[in-house]
């Protein structure tokens, strides 16, 4: 292709520009967006990649992106183009997908985006333009405006103690591991413009060829931000920007990443999503187990006593039983500081508040639970107590107390983590709510160890047995 | 359909699995973390996208790149990083693009605590963020709606190209209970019209909501509108209990609706007619439904987890008909039956407007 046709890659008119002149662009005379659109534009078409490509427009200038070139557009929120770029890739890798920044956008408001994009090396091209002013909001200092350069918002001239200093983005970017391949170039005259082209093709290359994260950084005029005409721009560009900002390559691993970063995407079937979710399975044989009673209880102990645990046990026997069941660890200060509860509702009815309040069954591991709780039982409610931990358990008027020394039965079956299904047991045979062949089928089912499945059965007969005996 | 016992915050996930979402972008807060685990577990397992973004912002620019993909994405979050998802939320409602957007809400303001409360409603349905645009809302109150409402806010995010919100709390987040899971389905929309996807068929789209001409502007802002109104007219969604002969109808939603749905029956053996209308829309709010039932010798009462902000709502769908009045906790607290019970009892008897 010849340097000076126009790219096919480009409208052939600007047809989404409002006004008349629908052949030329919008950016002032000079500015450096031109030759650097122009350059993406004949890559483009080279690496024949224009219908595969998605440009975000971020704001700033280059907002226009869309008016010039024929692919793909998504127009960006201020900074967040790495973001965009990053769901745009990952939804689908074979996009190619160009982020393109000016200074504000890349090393101001979107600096964490774009250093998160570059960590995670994402396979995307970032063409950073560099022209040190903030062009389109009307010449204000930008991250990379050197010290004294005097803007809108520096009329004294960049002054380090006070603004800081600019900041150089190639540099802090190849830092970043991920990254595979960045390079500062310059337009201004067309020995940098030459070397920018080939830059701004490699970036691509990169991108089209899986290897990874490239980031060109453009030095670019703006003459109208800058207040110069054309040429000077050209010089001062030349002469004193490459002064702060090197120009060269900083990091290169194009030749060791091929094919590194490409992200496989495997097919999102729904049968293969019902199989691994357990969709369609065949229901569990719904026994529908009528209840004595709606159980309304609270389960509360130390933290690590496996009182929560105790509480979704019997929360998943209510639902193998066909019934409503509900189960809600607490929200209190009694989250902190080792004690733990939680609530549980058994009802053949649509369960309303899932908190219990007032409690018909209260099992404790704890004395500061016992204490806690027990006023809030309901006349007729029962109240069971692991008396290995809990010394002091008086009577309840009112209230039907079972004792059970569970920690202890657990020590002897062999463990006594194990203490919350002797409870758990123990609750079967105090309620008369579920028969205890059916428990003991739903902890078979519950336990995820299968090795474990024996020693809890034993913890559960246990429980059961001492309580049964006991009445 | 098969029943597992999960939690409401996983239950989303399945949800979103079983619509087709893809591809999940986030950032862990409490009491929403566990959608992120979720997500990071399942997502990648079956050949979707899971990225733990830098913060919300960039989630929900993730998700606005995806979304433009015409993929079905989402994010999730709770308060304080609801807030940050504002500016994206804008962008993507004013480029019209369709995701699913989670909000576990907490205490509030600023950092506030861990408990539920529902001080996120004026965010979640008066905007949030810059400009005219309006999110769907819809308000799950137990596992299963976490998930089939998930499902169905992926339906109208691509049915009105807008993005749903799904305003949950601490407590229906943190619940578990059995969840009927669905089953997976294709999705249904194709989106080669607008969507851009890095492919020849799409490259000439343009996704954007920058409009200069003042007058294009105002063109796309009343295409906007004319969509929002739509919604409101198809997509009000609300549930009933004993509202026919009420005396006192409350208004509640989410966590707060179980807890007045407990009362209800309570009250009615105590004499007190009380019934309960739980808007599962909170925008588009059942207006006109409040409204109707306005018109006889009624009084209403909004119970929330606020200092009063779905009040608002009532009371100008009331319209002065009928007395509204409002009782909230905040903070984490949670009003008991018998707290409800003696507010029942007070408003009825009282007549306290």
């Amino acid at each position: 292709m010849k340097i000076t046709e126009k790219p096919v890659a480009f409208y052939p008119e600007f047809v989404r520009k409002s006004g008349p002149h629908k052949e030329t662009t919008h950016y002032c005379p000079g500015c450096g967006h031109g030759n650097i659109h122009k350059m993406i534009a004949e890559a483009m078409v080279d690496l024949g990649i224009n219908e595969r490509t998605v440009f975000i427009s971020p704001v700033g200038c280059s907002v226009f992106g869309y008016y010039y070139f024929d692919c793909g557009h998504m127009q960006a929120a201020h900074g967040r183009a790495p973001a965009v770029a990053t769901g745009i890739k990952r939804a689908n890798p074979e996009a190619i997908v160009i982020s393109y920044q000016g200074d504000g956008d890349l090393a101001a408001i979107g600096t964490a985006e774009t250093l998160h994009a570059a960590n995670r090396g994402e396979n995307i091209t970032v063409f950073f333009v560099n022209n040190a002013i903030y062009g389109m909001t009307g010449g204000q200092m930008a991250p990379t405006t050197m010290i004294g350069q005097k803007t809108a918002t520096t009329p004294r001239g960049r002054i380090e103690t006070v603004h800081g200093n600019p900041i150089r983005m190639a540099e802090i970017i190849a830092t970043l591991p991920a990254a595979t391949y960045v390079e500062r170039v310059a337009i201004g005259d067309s020995k940098h413009i030459m070397k920018a082209r080939k830059a701004i093709r490699k970036a691509l290359t990169n991108q089209v060829e899986n290897r990874g994260y490239s980031f060109v950084e453009i030095l670019s005029t703006c003459p109208t931000g800058w207040k110069m005409d054309g040429p000077d721009a050209r010089d001062w560009l030349v002469e004193e920007m490459t002064k702060v900002f090197p120009l060269g390559v900083f990091k290169d691993e194009s030749d060791h990443r091929e094919g590194a970063w490409h992200r496989h995407v495997e097919t999102f079937e729904p049968a293969k999503r019902d199989a691994y979710l357990g969709a369609g399975e065949a229901e569990a044989k719904a026994e529908k187990l009528p209840l004595p009673a709606e159980l309304h209880c609270k389960f509360a102990g130390f933290g690590g006593q496996g009182v929560l645990t105790l509480g979704l046990f019997l929360a998943q026997v209510g639902m193998r039983a066909g019934l409503h069941a509900s189960w809600i660890p607490s929200y209190g200060p009694e989250m902190r500081g080792g004690t733990a509860n939680c609530s549980v509702n058994l009802s053949e009815r649509r369960i309303g508040s899932p908190l219990v309040d007032r409690p018909n069954l209260l099992v404790v591991m704890n004395q500061p639970s016992l204490e806690a709780f027990t006023g809030e039982v309901v006349e007729g409610g029962t109240i069971i107590v692991d008396t290995s931990v809990v010394e002091n358990c008086p009577e309840l008027p009112g209230r039907r107390v079972v004792r059970i020394p569970a920690t202890g039965i657990a020590d002897e079956v062999g463990t006594p983590k194990v203490a919350n299904v002797v409870l758990l047991g123990a609750i079967c045979a105090a309620t008369g709510a579920f028969p205890l062949a059916f428990v003991e089928q739903s902890l078979r089912e519950t336990v995820k160890k299968k090795d474990l499945v024996d020693l809890n059965l034993a913890a559960l007969r246990r429980g059961y047995e001492h309580v049964r005996d006991a009445v | 359909m098969s029943r597992k016992f999960m939690k409401g915050n996983d239950a989303i996930v399945v949800g979103a699995l079983q619509a087709g979402c893809r591809a999940y972008y986030g950032y862990p807060i409490t009491p929403a973390s566990e959608i992120a685990h979720a997500a990071s577990l399942h997502f990648p397992a079956l050949g979707g996208t899971f990225i733990q973004a830098e913060s919300e912002v960039a989630a929900i620019n993730m998700v606005y790149g995806t979304a433009g993909m015409g993929i079905r994405t989402m994010t999730a979050s709770s308060s304080p990083g609801f807030s940050l998802k504002q500016e994206g939320l804008s962008y993507i409602a004013g480029a019209e693009l369709p995701c699913v957007v989670v909000n576990v809400s907490r205490g509030g303001p600023g950092l506030g605590n861990i408990a539920p409360e529902q001080a996120d409603y004026f965010q979640v349905t008066k905007g949030g963020g810059h400009g005219n645009y309006r999110l769907i809302a819809l308000a799950p109150n137990c596992a299963q709606e976490m998930c089939d409402l998930t499902v169905l806010a992926f339906d109208l995010a691509d049915t009105y190209r807008n993005p749903v919100c799904i305003l949950a709390d601490g407590f229906t987040g943190q619940m578990m209970e059995p969840v009927n899971v669905p089953l997976a389905r294709p999705v249904p929309f194709d989106h080669t019209s607008w969507c851009v996807r890095g492919d020849a068929a799409t490259h000439r789209n343009l996704i954007s909501s920058i409009y200069l001409e003042s007058a294009d502007l105002e063109r796309h802002n009343l295409k906007l509108d004319e969509k929002y109104r739509r919604i409101a007219r198809d997509e009000v969604r609300f549930e009933e209990y004993q509202v026919e002969d009420a005396d006192l109808i409350v208004v509640a939603f989410g966590i707060v609706s179980r807890i007045v749905y407990s009362t209800v029956d309570q009250a009615r053996a105590q004499g007190l007619k009380v019934g309960l209308l739980r808007p599962i829309t909170l925008w588009p709010f059942p207006s006109d439904r409040i409204a109707e039932l306005s018109r006889r010798d009624v009084r209403f009462l909004s119970a929330e987890l606020s200092t009063g902000q779905m009040v608002e709502d009532v009371r100008l769908a009331v319209e002065g008909r009928a007395p509204v009045h409002f009782y909230g906790r905040c903070g984490g607290m949670v009003p008991g039956s018998e707290e409800l019970l003696a507010e029942y009892g007070k408003i009825l008897e009282g007549g306290r407007s």
